[in-house]
């Protein structure tokens, strides 16, 4: 699993998410209409692909898609 | 461990009862159009059925539980306890369990009482039930479900005005010798009380004037201190932490898999948590029924509707093996495997 393929996961769960924008170092707040809604979303996703849970303090916690990444894979250990 | 088997209880039909008002949640005006639709296509929640002010939890079920009387011909005089769960109650005392005894015209002979669960509370209802009719070897009780939810909701706290939908249900449960097996697996966390919770709603913080000050919660959010708060993404976390492995360990005990199970009832928290556990457990579409679309997230009466309004053929006429998951506040959560055999019942009632 790398931050790319993290990436791809988030583009297909997220329609209007023009593909090749997201970028590891964007900010995946500024990347979409961010809401609780799409922050559910992006936990279920998560969720269902890496069997992780990430909390509300996990993505106030980070910035960027590498960070959350991060936070997922510390947490799959 | 609270895995247990439940023998001699027979369930003999249900019923639920809707209010008749139809909310369409693209009406919901407090948000944009396109937050709307977000919702809806997220949530899984398009329309759902909201009770006039004024009335009860107990309305609802007097409907669904006179109805199911009928359907399986029970005498009134013939019932022995009734137990109501809710947490939308008539009044904060006395219990509603016991006014409802004397509204469907129940003997004086039949014991009646409360109890204040949510979400779980179907599953813990056929066992409390099942379990009490075996060591006071009685023969018949009623159990009635459900809640009035959207009473303690506000319009403008976007998070979850347009989640909820009001039901009331009944079951009838028998005591009989040789009944199918019930399996269950019943858990709770308290730690998690104020996930879902009423702030000042008992004797913790007595409700005063202050209680009902709206207060911003966060853009869009806005309630008093009566109103019901709920923590998305720590409940979201919590169901699909915790009842996959809860589902498994059941299943395991008895050596079964998602294959032997012809339906799974899973209480209807919402479309995209109820699909998160679905594929974790790997239960196909086909054998996951929801009623939520038409009639949201309800309560204590998701199970029983979602039978009534999504299985109601297959019930009556086939022999089954369901297996039914109730998980929310509290926390609190479990879930029972269980046969049915033609059972009644009841078509759904709309007051």
């Amino acid at each position: 699993m790398d931050v790319n393929d993290f990436i791809k996961k988030i583009e297909a769960e997220f329609e209007d998410l023009e593909p090749g924008k997201l970028k590891p170092e964007s900010n995946f707040r500024d990347m979409f209409d961010w809401s609780s809604v799409n922050a559910l979303i992006l936990i279920a996703m998560v969720n269902t692909e890496y069997d992780v849970i990430i909390t509300a303090e996990d993505l106030r916690a980070s910035k960027t898609v590498q960070e959350l990444f991060n936070v997922i894979l510390q947490k799959v250990k | 461990m609270a895995l247990f088997s439940l023998h001699n209880s027979l369930i003999k039909g249900i019923s639920a009862c809707v209010p008749a008002t139809e909310y369409d949640n693209m009406d919901y005006d407090w948000i944009s159009v396109k937050e709307r639709e977000l919702l809806i296509k997220t949530v899984g929640v398009a329309k759902r059925r909201m009770a006039p002010v004024g009335t009860a939890t107990s309305d609802l079920c007097l409907h669904a539980a006179e109805k199911l009387l009928k359907d399986v011909q029970w005498e009134k005089d013939e019932v022995e306890m009734l137990v109501f769960i809710s947490q939308a109650r008539d009044y904060h005392l006395p219990a509603t369990g016991i006014i409802l005894q004397d509204r469907l015209g129940l003997s004086k002979k039949c014991m009646a009482f409360d109890v204040g669960l949510g979400c779980s509370g179907y599953v813990y209802g056929l066992s409390i039930v099942g379990g009490l009719l075996n060591s006071f070897n009685l023969k018949k009780a009623l159990l009635l479900v459900g809640d009035i939810s959207t009473a303690s909701i506000s319009y403008k706290d976007k998070s979850i005005y347009t989640l909820f939908g009001d039901c009331g249900t009944a079951t009838a449960i028998e005591r009989s010798e040789g009944a199918p097996v019930m399996h269950f697996n019943m858990m709770s966390d308290g730690s998690g009380f104020d996930a879902i919770y009423i702030p000042h709603s008992g004797t913790r913080r007595i409700a005063d004037k202050s209680s009902l000050e709206m207060q911003k919660f966060g853009d869009g959010i806005y309630r008093n201190m009566i109103q019901l708060f709920l923590d998305g993404v720590r409940v979201f976390n919590f169901a699909t932490m915790e009842v996959p492995p809860n589902v498994k360990e059941l299943l395991e005990s008895q050596n079964m898999t998602v294959e032997d199970i012809d339906q799974f009832v899973f209480h209807q928290a919402n479309l995209l948590m109820n699909e998160v556990i679905r594929k974790k457990l790997k239960i196909p579409k086909e054998k996951y029924p929801y009623s939520m679309n038409t009639f949201g997230n309800t309560s204590s009466a998701s199970i029983p509707l979602t039978m009534i309004t999504q299985l109601r053929e297959k019930i009556m006429n086939e022999k089954l093996k369901l297996l039914l998951s109730g998980f929310g506040v509290g926390l609190s959560w479990g879930s029972v495997i269980l046969e049915t055999n033609k059972i009644v019942c009841s078509e759904l009632i709309e007051v």
